[in-house]
């Protein structure tokens, strides 16, 4: 081990921020959360809100990824009307109905993930784009329905799906409806391969939980942006589960490859021009 | 020492005491008798005052007892001549989960598990039911052959969920539950899948996607542990028992959403105080379930599956 190495601190593993994407006024400096280093706004907004010191990719708001996928950023959203409902009237610390109420003040969206039709590389596709500021990016019955309802049309209309995901799993204050929402998506999957219709996946910072278990690695092919943290369980409930710390590099993109969960790691500079390749080979 | 859980200690001290009092010499004695006919009067009333309501954090105890019959208890009185199959043919054999062939009422079928141990070292061997992705991937394999020869499905689920483990996470346990999941909803066999004890999160689910999903009485199903939901919603690991509660994890109220399609009584105090009662009534609504499910067409029950999952949601369209 080189000596520089020894007084090098060692990261335990990706972090979890959730409110790191917060409003901020424009002009304001972000500090990256894997490296710390200070960067421009505007100017990381140019750099795809990659950090330009370590390539740490954070988290985009699924209009964003919208606007990084789909031709000239035309989307035509689908099931705009869909509306989350308390069905179990929960109530914690804060009661559901509060929680979302504050998720779509603070995210301008109604839920935790974006479905539509748009063109990619001048190819029809339907979208699925999630954001992970909404209520962790969890799947309830609102997600599921979309997803599944995506899917379907997809599967009926013949066209490739795209799906960005980025969640911490299924939506707790939905109990058991959230659950099942991971069996209604990967039900509908199942149609749509045996209708043979191509299904791209993209897992970016990060993509946990039931998202991961269900319709996240039921594509065809599975891409992953540069350092996502991607797993079933958390970092933090494996470490308390096992009771030893976590090896470098635990649950990234690039461990995932290495161990043969995913297919490609990509930059996300790279990532529209990867998905139009794919598709022109496998819809023709 | 007798395991028992805070609730039932009125119960279970009533029940020490008669046993002791039955034990005397002088028990054919008409005072103690009669004393201990008033006793066991007691104790009837007792039970029924606090079995008879349990809360769902007492029903989450209920159906972690170590008592609780597992998933071969059921095999072994409820199946005949079980030949159990081993491994994955990709990593090693979990035996978390067990499977292979059985007769039930006659007829051959494939049956599949959670397995966890009576004591801690059989506990050990079993990872407390928590099953790793080669589980799961045994569990496919017999899946595919139940279909092959064209044989009914019967899942019993029992697990505190998927193993978060580093070896887990590394082999892909999301994966080998998605895979589950899908490839279920597209077997052209009937499932029913029948909740025993836990069914916690992924892990209960990758053996749920059925045609018919039942529940034992004080079984509960839930997207997370009522202790996980509490450390993160409430960030207080104390605050399960209000957890449980908030999270509607219990058989009647998921049969009140149509997330399952029938609850299984159980004897006063949980399925382990008279196995035998569950037994029967366990066997009785596989055989009905099963009956109906063998007059679908495989073309039918490819629907009733997808179509069952599906609806499940509550969502509004304010079109």
């Amino acid at each position: 081990m080189p000596i520089n190495e020894w007084f090098h601190k060692q990261e335990k593993y990706i972090k979890l921020s959730p409110d790191s994407k917060k409003e901020m006024p424009e002009g304001v400096w972000i500090k990256c959360e894997h490296c710390g280093m200070v960067c421009f706004q505007k100017e990381l907004e140019r750099n795809l809100k990659v950090c330009p010191k370590c390539d740490f990719h954070m988290s985009l708001t699924a209009a964003e990824k919208i606007a990084l996928l789909a031709d000239n950023g035309d989307f035509d959203e689908l099931d705009v009307n869909l509306t989350t409902t308390d069905p179990l009237g929960f109530i914690a610390a804060k009661s559901y109905v509060e929680v979302i109420r504050e998720a779509k003040e603070r995210t301008d969206f109604s839920e935790a993930v974006i479905t539509g039709t748009g063109k990619l590389g001048g190819r029809k596709i339907c979208l699925g784009v999630m954001d992970f500021a909404f209520v962790g990016g969890s799947m309830g019955s609102v997600v599921g329905e979309k997803i599944a309802r995506l899917v379907e049309r997809a599967t009926k209309e013949k066209t490739p799906l795209v799906i960005v995901c980025s969640s911490g799993g299924a939506r707790m204050q939905e109990g058991m409806f959230s659950l099942m929402q991971m069996a209604k998506t990967s039900a509908a999957l199942a149609r749509l391969h045996d209708a043979c219709v191509p299904y791209i996946s993209i897992l970016t910072h990060p993509t946990t939980g039931g998202v991961t278990a269900s319709f996240a690695t039921l594509a065809d092919v599975i891409l992953a942006e540069k350092n996502a943290l991607i797993g079933f369980a958390g970092p933090r409930v494996i470490e308390q589960t096992i009771r030893q710390k976590l090896p470098r590099g635990f649950q990234t993109a690039e461990f995932l490859l290495e161990h043969g969960q995913v297919d490609l790691v990509v930059h996300r500079k790279d990532l529209k021009e990867t998905v139009v390749k794919l598709l022109d080979f496998l819809a023709v | 020492m007798k395991f028992m859980m805070d609730f039932e200690k009125p119960v279970v001290e009533l029940e020490t005491k008669l046993e002791e009092l039955k034990k005397l010499k002088t028990a054919g004695d008409p005072e103690v008798a009669q004393q201990i006919e008033f006793l066991e009067g007691q104790l009837e009333k007792l039970r029924q005052k606090i079995y008879s309501k349990l809360t769902s954090w007492q029903r989450v105890q209920v159906a972690r007892h170590p008592d609780r019959p597992r998933t071969l208890d059921y095999i072994e009185t409820i199946f005949s001549d079980f030949i159990e199959l081993h491994g994955d043919r990709l990593f090693k054999d979990d035996p978390s989960i067990v499977g292979g062939f059985a007769y039930f009422n006659g007829n051959r079928t494939v049956v599949i598990g959670h397995q966890k141990g009576k004591n801690t070292k059989e506990n050990i061997h079993r990872n407390f039911g928590m099953a790793h992705p080669e589980g799961y991937r045994k569990a496919l394999r017999l899946m595919k052959l139940a279909e092959k020869f064209n044989l009914p499905l019967i899942c019993f689920i029992d697990t505190p969920g998927a193993y978060p483990g580093i070896g887990a996470e590394e082999r892909g346990q999301a994966k080998a539950i998605a895979d589950n999941l899908m490839a279920m909803s597209m077997l052209e066999v009937p499932i029913v899948a029948v909740n025993i004890g836990e069914g916690g999160s992924g892990g209960a689910l990758a053996l749920s996607v059925a045609n018919r999903l039942l529940m034992l009485e004080n079984a509960y199903y839930s997207v997370i542990t009522p202790e996980g939901c509490a450390s993160i919603l409430w960030r207080d690991d104390s605050k399960a028992p209000e957890a449980a509660e908030a999270l509607c994890l219990t058989a009647d109220k998921l049969l009140d959403f149509g997330i399952i399609d029938e609850v299984i009584s159980e004897p006063l105090g949980g399925a382990h105080r008279h196995p035998e009662f569950v037994v029967n009534e366990l066997k009785e609504a596989l055989k009905s379930s099963l009956e109906n499910l063998f007059n679908l067409s495989s073309e039918n029950l490819l629907e009733n599956r997808y179509q069952k999952y599906r609806k499940i949601g509550s969502f509004l369209n304010n079109a």
